[in-house]
């Protein structure tokens, strides 16, 4: 594939540092022409539709709806055909001159309709310290000299950072030489640190736990069962002509089983809901599977799982899954969710408290499927064992309920023939 | 360039200002109006076809601007959106030597007086402080302070008198730079001294977000009289109404009868420049009657029941229309940043030795970098 041409977020108004994307209007694989519109986005000025400054294919696209970028950054990579009129090396100077960690401070505007200046965000000139104009007073600023622009272009040119540069010069002054000997010094001196802003699904991830964490109480139970049944009856359906060729994993056999023991304790299947005052029980399962994605953690659901049968709910979670991790997920995949599994057990962990997603009364984590010990017919065998973590909101699930539910997933689990003494 | 076939008694009147003089209608039709027809009478299909691509042409630089701004090409530009045929019919009226004193949205005019794209841009693009030579196509470089062309204009007039020619300075301004001093003092001085001058108010109906009737209680042609100046009060998405009233003004100013004051009725259909978001201050219901008003779709019915909107015409313009946008793109992204050192050039017109040596001792401190490089 030919190496990408990124566009980088101009600054779209005058004097602006960031803006929000609104929407994409196009995908990864769209061949798009100049100026068609590419995406809508939000200044603190004005929504302004972006179009296309090349003519071309969509290679990625660098942000999420919802996510606030700087400006500078890169927005959209493109396999970009080569046109007489852009040179490439053009496009690539000049897409390098905005710097996006130092945004360029800029006077308000000339003309227009002004940004709105909010504390915080909005870098502010800073009082400009007179230390290198005179001799500081005693402890303004440790170092005397402030470094000239054009070593803070060799610095920057050879990746330094001059506040780990100790100056060899008058009164401490960093030279040349210093700033060329740490940057061919061993690394010994790296970054310790680094600081990622936080933004995008890292921020609405750590929004959504905050939200639940802090409103629901939290109570978690922990039931290990000998799943070795539901293996074995996995392997059969697995050469059975209906399964043949399907992808039919244990998550697929514990989303039934919740979906079933659901049926028989219905709270943990409903929502809390505070601005109205009531209890909101859902008549429908939208079954949300956690997934971590090349971007983070994604809950999306499957529509009204209670009326699917095994294959069926086996193919829709197959595909739920893997539109996640490719990012494609639908905003109304990622809603409306009513309860949801997590499975640990992919990364080796047996048990743990996982929080609600918000909105939502329970949550099961499916731990690690072990070959361990287990008490078997009366002697111990080595037997196919799972250990089940149920997080649920107390608000309105209580405790015997909770059990309830997880006792009988545990049984379907553990005995799935036990199921016609439950339906 | 059109001329007048005929004068008439109107150029002396000064005519009622509530009336708005209208020749084509929003549907295209053709109004006769005893008064006007005649100095229009001249217009030839070929040059109704002419004044059709032009604002054709204004539309897609407009367009592709606007698009340059936001890929990051330009920082800023002020759309003229609707306000084709103010700006088109007045100038297309114009004479080579007269000379024109504008605002910062008047590039459908700088089009018609021959200004390059790449220098319609550079200002924009920040390459450089100003864009022409003003004496090459006979018009000055955009004002940005609202209202202060109408006194270069002014004064350029009384300059046109003092040479004894008959030239005629036009100065084009908006709704809003009516409530500026300079207006008035411009127009204070151009009725004392009888100038050769044209005042020509494209009212577009929004001061940035504020709306013509907060400032202006009676109409802004109503203005004038009291300074002793005639005016008219014209539709501005009307080219033909538009081009009547301005070769009226041209040809009183000409033949020594003082100042004009034009009000062209329009609407600003885009944002204040590429900065403003009108949704927030403005009824989309209002947007919505003007764009039935376009002084392009009219004059489109118009060219298409005369019989002159043929396919290849139509071709011709669509094919101009992409050249002008395809050279515009090139202009702008050719427009490089000038070196360092130019910002001393031009300050005085011959050597200056503070200058030199601030010069020579930024061109060291430039070197400083060069060294950084290597």
């Amino acid at each position: 594939m030919s190496e990408l041409r990124d566009f980088r977020l101009p600054d779209l108004g005058e004097g602006l540092t960031e803006s929000e994307i609104v929407a994409w209007r196009v995908a990864v694989g769209d061949t798009v022409e100049l100026n068609q519109i590419i995406a809508e986005v939000e200044t603190a000025k004005a929504l302004v539709e972006l179009p296309s400054p090349f003519a071309g294919v969509i290679g990625a696209l660098y942000a999420e709806p919802g996510q606030v970028v700087q400006v500078g950054a890169p927005l959209v990579g493109f396999e970009a055909e080569e046109s007489a009129e852009v040179p490439a090396q053009d496009a690539e100077a000049r897409s390098q001159a905005p710097d996006a960690a130092a945004p360029v401070q800029r006077e308000a505007v000339l003309v227009g309709y002004g940004p709105k200046i909010d504390g915080g965000s909005r870098p502010r000139r800073k009082a400009r310290s007179a230390g290198w104009l005179e001799r500081p007073d005693t402890a303004h600023d440790s170092r005397s000299h402030r470094p000239a622009p054009p070593l803070r272009k060799l610095a920057s040119d050879l990746g330094v950072d001059l506040d780990a540069v100790t100056g060899s010069g008058t009164g401490g002054l960093i030279t040349r030489d210093d700033v060329r000997r740490h940057a061919t010094a061993p690394p010994a001196t790296a970054a310790r640190e680094t600081r990622t802003p936080i933004q995008g699904v890292r921020k609405l991830t750590a929004q959504a736990m905050v939200a639940s964490a802090f409103t629901a109480p939290h109570a978690t139970e922990f039931l290990t069962i000998d799943v070795t049944p539901s293996m074995e009856l996995r392997e059969r359906l697995k050469t059975s002509s209906a399964f043949r060729g399907e992808r039919l994993t244990m998550l697929t056999v514990v989303a039934k089983a919740v979906c079933l023991a659901a049926a028989r304790t219905p709270v943990v299947n409903s929502r809390w809901d505070e601005k109205a005052d009531e209890i909101v029980q859902f008549g429908y399962i939208n079954l949300g599977i956690a997934a971590a994605t090349p971007r983070g953690l994604m809950v999306p659901n499957v529509k009204d799982a209670q009326g699917l049968d095994l294959l069926s709910l086996a193919r829709a979670l197959t595909a739920l899954v893997e539109r996640a991790r490719e990012g494609k997920s639908t905003p109304a995949e990622l809603g409306g969710g009513t309860i949801s599994i997590t499975n640990i057990g992919v990364f080796g962990i047996d048990a743990g408290t996982p929080i609600l997603n918000p909105g939502e009364a329970a949550i099961l984590a499916m731990g690690a499927v072990r070959r361990a010990p287990w008490e078997y017919h009366d002697a111990v065998a080595l037997r196919h064992v799972m250990t089940l973590s149920l997080s649920f909101d107390h608000r309105l699930v209580d405790g015997s309920e909770a059990s309830r539910f997880l006792a009988d997933v545990g049984t379907i689990l553990s005995d799935p023939g036990m199921l016609l003494t439950m339906v | 360039m059109l001329r007048p076939s005929a004068s008439s008694d109107i150029r002396n009147d000064i005519r009622s200002t509530e009336l708005l003089v209208q020749l084509l209608n929003p549907d295209g039709d053709r109004v006769p109006d005893p008064e006007f027809d005649h100095w229009v009478a001249d217009v030839t299909g070929e040059q109704l076809r002419s004044l059709y691509e032009d604002m054709l042409v204004v539309r897609r630089i407009d367009t592709e601007a606007t698009a340059l701004q936001r890929q990051g090409e330009l920082g800023l530009w002020p759309p003229l959106l609707g306000q084709e045929a103010a700006q088109i019919g007045s100038a297309r009226a114009l004479r080579a030597d007269d000379f024109v004193f504008s605002s910062y949205r008047e590039n459908a005019v700088a089009y018609c007086r021959g200004v390059q794209m790449g220098q319609l841009l550079a200002v924009w693009r920040g390459t450089a402080l100003s864009g022409w030579n003003p004496f090459d196509v006979g018009m000055a470089t955009p004002a940005v302070i609202i209202g202060a062309q109408t006194l270069h204009a002014t004064g350029y007039a009384l300059g046109c008198l003092q040479d004894g020619v008959d030239s005629v300075a036009v100065a084009y301004f908006g709704d809003g730079a009516t409530s500026e001093g300079d207006v008035s003092e411009a127009m204070v001085f151009a009725a004392s001294f009888q100038a050769p001058v044209v005042f020509f108010c494209q009212n577009n109906q929004w001061a940035i977000s504020e709306p013509v009737a907060l400032q202006a209680h009676r109409s802004i042609a109503d203005r004038a009289p009291g300074f002793g100046i005639p005016s008219l009060r014209v539709d501005g998405n009307d080219v033909l109404a538009v081009m009547a009233a301005t070769r009226i003004a041209l040809d009183r100013a000409r033949s020594g009868g003082g100042p004009t004051f034009i009000e062209a009725v329009t609407y600003r259909m885009g944002p204040h420049t590429t900065s403003d978001d009108p949704t927030r201050y403005r009824d989309p219901a209002e947007l919505e009657r003007w764009a039935a008003k376009d002084p392009i779709s009219r004059l489109r019915a118009y060219l298409e029941h005369e019989g002159l909107l043929t396919e290849e015409f139509e071709a011709s313009v669509k094919a101009k229309t992409d050249d002008v946008a395809r050279e515009l793109r090139a202009a702008c992204l050719a427009l490089d940043p000038p070196h360092a050192l130019s910002v001393f050039d031009n300050v005085y017109t011959s050597a200056h030795s503070v200058l030199e040596r601030q010069k020579s001792q930024y061109a060291a401190y430039l070197a400083m970098f060069e060294e950084v490089a290597e």
